[in-house]
Formats: structure tokens, C-alpha cells, sequence
């Protein structure tokens, strides 16, 4: 089941989104994230399923796999585009049977949101696809240091998320593990009613907390053993550097953007 | 109960770039009663054989027949019950399975799902935790106040108190000390033949394959290159060594011997006793002199 996510995996590869700067990155999606509420007709939307295409192209993460993985949350896309074709009253009426009543803006107006809907999940995925967790954190805190200046405590924040991000593999690991065992002992997690499913994860999840506890336990000790006093006067080992490849791409976005507010109506 | 494999393929996460071949063309057969120890480097696929003898992982080619259900690839399977309680499966570091509040309810657990009656199971779990070497008193203890040595027995005796005709373990010993690994490794070896259990045992330890197994497998990048006695097995270094594996330290002891007494002994020893008599019969031959 989880296999099939792709959600926050990385994919190692070597194009040229690979090696960008995370901060790029980051700036670029959640921009993008904005400025595709910008379009509202044929061309912009055009224009934009252009460039997320293309972006996917030089990511060279197989088109094939991505849309395998989209799979699980399929179902919403289809489902936000059936809520607009019936429930949207605009335009000329196309089909009328019983209480269905399907409406020409109904479609396009579905049409319009589903594609919304694909291209964010396209272009937000691909950030996780091509960036390692870690340049991802690294990144998000060189981001919030601004934050500083109102003490937030940005270095913690993002110590626990590297943190957790490196151990998602490994809890995903044990639960599968602990899963396995309890089946081996003769645990049914797949089958009956809602209330026996929900009895049948205790002997799941009471391991894991247990092992959670412990593991954080002893990676505090090693921590401190290892001398960590907290995110004063550290230096770094992974330094960002931002390349002109990252400007480009900004550049790029900035001209998107520009093209998006000429076209829309 | 007997287990036979036919050319059995693994792969994990079948079409996507993580895809992996595990497993590829296991024929293997296990009768009823046989000691089997499996060894391999770390990634060879021993883990993932081993799930696959009672069904946890269905292969993606080939067949397995576990007694007298056949599992075939690409078929799905129900009421894998019935498998999983004639095959026990002893995971590495079975401490992490715990989850009861007390010793007894854990050990019951297993029993339970497969429609024991409590008093039965209860009654299993007292005998268990005698033989599985525990305190008396210890039934009645959460599992996580014991130590780890002796959380890994409770979770032993877990799998026992399900009664399986077929015990798997994975690395049972890894991680207690000389004398718990010693002790535990008797206690298989003697249930094993008290029960006419048929054991497949995953195992880093040479000494423990040689000690113990009828039959040796050896797994290398998930592929099967020799099976066979332990002793015929063991009077092959250099096909070990290219597997990335070793010969236990007294077949090692005694090839450096021969080569320095300029003489082959009659056969290779696997245990110091085994060892011990054919230096002796030598020594009495009036060699060495």
C-alpha cells in the first residue's frame, strides 16, 4: 500500500532540478502554488500545463512511475470534477435528465479545476521527488532564518524536522516488521468490522511508541555525547550555494507569470 | 510438515524505480523434520525467503507448497491462518513484538488468534516459560520491566505457545551473550527433536550452522549456490570466501593443523569433540611423532 505513495520519497537522480539549490526550489513551488490561481482560460491553462510538462521532462523522473503514484488520489480529482459538472448552473444547459442538469460552464469550469488540482500535486511532488530531505530541511531553515529577528526558534524547528525526516524510513521499516510479526503470530490487520480493525492495531502501535520512546532516548545520549549543546555557535557541513541555474528558474517563473497575467481574462 | 519451493521469485515494489529482485529461482524442498540452517552475506535474501515460508510474502513467479496448500504467484491468497499457525516464525530481535500488559497475555496472544481456548493458553504459556528458561513469577510482570535477554524469551515463547509443526528463526541469538546464545540454541536443538519440528534457522554464525543444521543453504544475491551437509559444505573454503562467507573456526583450525603436520585427517570436523577423536585416532596411529 505504501509502496505505491510517492509522496515525500526521493528518487536519486542527476538532471538539472537534482542539483538545484533547495531555497530555489522552495521559493519556485510555493510561488507556483500561487500563481497558478492566475489562470482562467485556454491559453493561460495552456501555458501552464506547458511549463509543469516541461519542468517534469528535465526532472527525467519517468512520466510512468508519476502517474502511478497519482493513483491513490486520483479519486479526488475526479470527484472535485463531478462536483462542478453538476452542481454548477452557468452557461448553456448541455444535458437535462431528472434532477441532473449538466451546464457547458459546469464542464469547463471542471475541467479547469481538475487540471489546477494535477499540476499542483505534478509540480509539488517533484520538489520532494528531487530533493533529498535533508537539502529540503536545510533549505527551509536558511528560509525561516529571517524568522529569528521575532525569536522563533528556527534552529529547533529544524533539527526536529531532520530529524523526523530521517526517521520516517526507519519507522515505516518497524512498523512493517512489528506488522509482520503479529501476523506471523497470527494478528488479522486486513479484515472485519471497523471496531475489530481498530482492536487489531494496539498490538501495531504499542510496540512502536515503545520503540520510539527508546530510540529517541538513546539518540539524545549520543547526541550529547557527541557534544551537542544546542544551535548556538554551530558551523555547517552542507552549505547552500546558489548557482545560476536557480536564478534562471526564478527568472523563468517571474516570466510565467508576467505571460499568465497578460493572457488571463 | 513438508515445504517445498519451485522456482520461486521475489521482487519488491514490482514497476516502480525502487524495484528490487530479492529472489530468483529458489528450488528448494524441506521435509518434515529436517534442521535447515540458511546462510548468506547481509542482502542476500535470506530474510525474504524466509517470509515467504509462511506466506507473509507471496513470490511474484513460482510456487510453494506448505503442507497441503499451494501457494502459486500471482494468485491471491485467503485464509492464510491456518499456514501461519503450523509455521512459527521467530523475527530478528522478536523483543520489538511485545505489547501486552503482562507476560502471560503476550505469550497468549498468538494461541488465542488461532482459537485456543484461555485456559489452554495459559496453560501453555506456565510450561513455556520453564522451558524457555524464565523466572518463575514472570507471568504476571508487564514485558517491558524485563530485561532484553529475557524479553527476547518471552517473545520466543510467544511464538512457541502456538504449537507449529515448522519453526523459522531469524538470527534468534543476535545481540544476547555467549552463555544466553549457547543456552537458547539448545534449547531449539532440543525441542526440535523432542517435537520432530522441522527448523529452519537464519543464521550469521557459522559454528551454529555447523553445530546443528542436517542440510546447509547458501544464498548469494538472492540466488541459491549450494546445498548440501554442513561437512560437505564446510570442506570448501575458497567457495565460501567468494560469497563473502567463512568456515567456522575449527574447520579453519583444522585445515591451518593439517597443513602444519604435513597430513589430511579422515574427514572435516565441525565440532572441537569431533575434532578432538580424530586427532586422538591419528595421534594413537603413532603419527605426530
Amino acid at each position: 500500500m505504501m509502496e505505491k505513495m510517492i509522496f515525500g520519497r526521493y528518487i536519486p537522480g542527476d538532471s538539472i532540478i537534482h542539483h538545484m539549490d533547495p531555497r530555489s526550489k522552495l521559493i519556485f513551488v510555493f510561488a507556483y502554488i500561487c500563481i497558478v490561481f492566475l489562470a482562467n482560460n485556454l491559453v493561460t491553462y495552456g501555458i501552464l500545463t506547458m511549463f509543469t510538462v516541461l519542468i517534469m521532462l528535465v526532472s527525467k523522473v519517468s512520466i510512468r512511475f508519476f502517474l502511478n503514484g497519482l493513483k491513490p488520489i486520483l479519486w479526488l480529482v475526479v470527484f472535485t470534477f463531478f462536483l462542478q459538472v453538476f452542481f454548477n448552473r452557468q452557461g448553456d444547459l448541455l444535458y437535462h435528465y431528472a434532477f441532473i442538469r449538466i451546464y457547458s460552464e459546469g464542464i469547463r469550469q471542471g475541467i479547469f479545476i481538475s487540471l489546477r488540482f494535477l499540476l499542483l500535486i505534478f509540480l509539488t511532488s517533484l520538489l520532494t521527488l528531487t530533493t533529498t530531505p535533508i537539502s529540503l530541511t536545510d533549505g527551509i531553515e536558511s528560509l525561516l532564518n529571517l524568522l529569528k529577528k521575532v525569536k522563533f526558534p528556527v534552529h529547533e524547528l529544524a533539527l526536529m524536522m531532520s530529524i523526523s525526516l530521517r526517521f520516517i524510513p526507519t519507522l515505516m521499516d518497524e512498523t512493517e516488521k512489528i506488522m509482520k510479526a503479529q501476523m506471523a503470530r497470527g494478528a488479522n490487520f486486513s479484515s472485519g468490522s471497523l471496531k475489530e480493525r481498530m482492536k487489531a492495531v494496539i498490538p501495531l502501535l504499542i510496540p512502536l511508541f515503545v520503540s520510539s520512546f527508546k530510540r529517541a532516548e538513546e539518540l539524545a545520549t549520543a547526541m550529547e555525547a557527541r557534544g551537542y549543546q544546542g544551535g548556538e555557535g554551530r558551523t555547517k557541513y552542507r552549505l547552500l550555494i546558489w548557482k545560476a541555474a536557480d536564478t534562471l528558474s526564478l527568472c523563468l517563473l517571474a516570466l510565467i507569470t508576467i505571460l499568465l497575467a497578460v493572457f488571463r481574462t | 510438515m513438508d515445504i517445498a519451493l519451485e522456482q520461486v521469485e521475489y521482487r519488491y515494489q514490482p514497476n516502480t524505480p525502487f524495484e528490487r529482485l530479492a529472489l530468483h529461482n529458489i528450488s528448494l524442498n524441506i521435509p518434515s523434520g529436517r534442521y535447515l540452517a540458511v546462510i548468506g552475506h547481509t542482502g542476500s535474501g535470506k530474510s525474504t525467503l524466509l517470509q515467504h515460508l509462511n506466506a507473509l510474502l507471496q513470490p511474484t513467479k513460482g510456487q510453494i507448497s506448505i503442507g497441503d496448500r499451494t501457494i502459486q504467484a500471482g494468485t491471491k491468497e485467503k485464509n492464510l491462518k491456518e499456514i501461519r499457525q503450523k509455521v512459527g516464525i521467530v523475527f530478528q530481535f522478536p523483543e520489538h513484538q511485545l505489547f501486552e500488559e503482562t507476560v502471560e497475555k503476550d505469550i497468549c496472544f498468538g494461541p488465542m488468534n488461532f482459537g485456543v481456548p484461555q485456559e489452554e493458553a495459559i496453560k501453555r504459556a506456565k510450561e513455556l516459560v520453564d522451558l524457555v528458561g524464565l523466572p518463575k513469577g514472570v507471568l504476571e510482570k508487564s514485558p517491558f520491566d524485563l530485561s532484553g535477554g529475557q524479553m527476547r524469551r518471552v517473545a520466543i515463547a510467544g511464538v512457541l505457545a502456538m504449537d507449529p509443526d515448522v519453526l523459522v528463526l531469524d538470527e534468534p541469538t543476535a545481540g544476547l551473550d555467549p552463555r544466553g546464545r549457547h543456552e537458547m540454541m539448545e534449547m531449539f536443538y532440543e525441542l526440535h527433536r523432542a517435537k520432530q519440528l522441522s527448523t529452519i534457522l537464519v543464521t550469521h554464525s557459522m559454528e551454529d550452522a555447523a553445530a546443528y543444521a542436517d542440510e546447509l543453504v547458501i544464498l548469494h544475491h538472492g540466488e541459491m549456490k549450494r546445498k548440501g551437509p554442513p561437512r560437505e559444505i564446510f570442506s570448501h573454503p575458497e567457495d565460501l570466501e567468494s560469497w563473502g562467507l567463512s568456515v567456522p573456526h575449527i574447520v579453519r583450525f583444522q585445515s591451518l593443523l593439517e597443513k602444519k603436520i604435513n597430513h589430511k585427517l579422515g574427514r572435516t570436523c565441525l565440532t572441537t569433540e569431533e575434532l578432538a577423536g580424530e586427532l586422538q585416532a591419528y595421534m594413537n596411529r603413532g603419527g605426530g611423532n
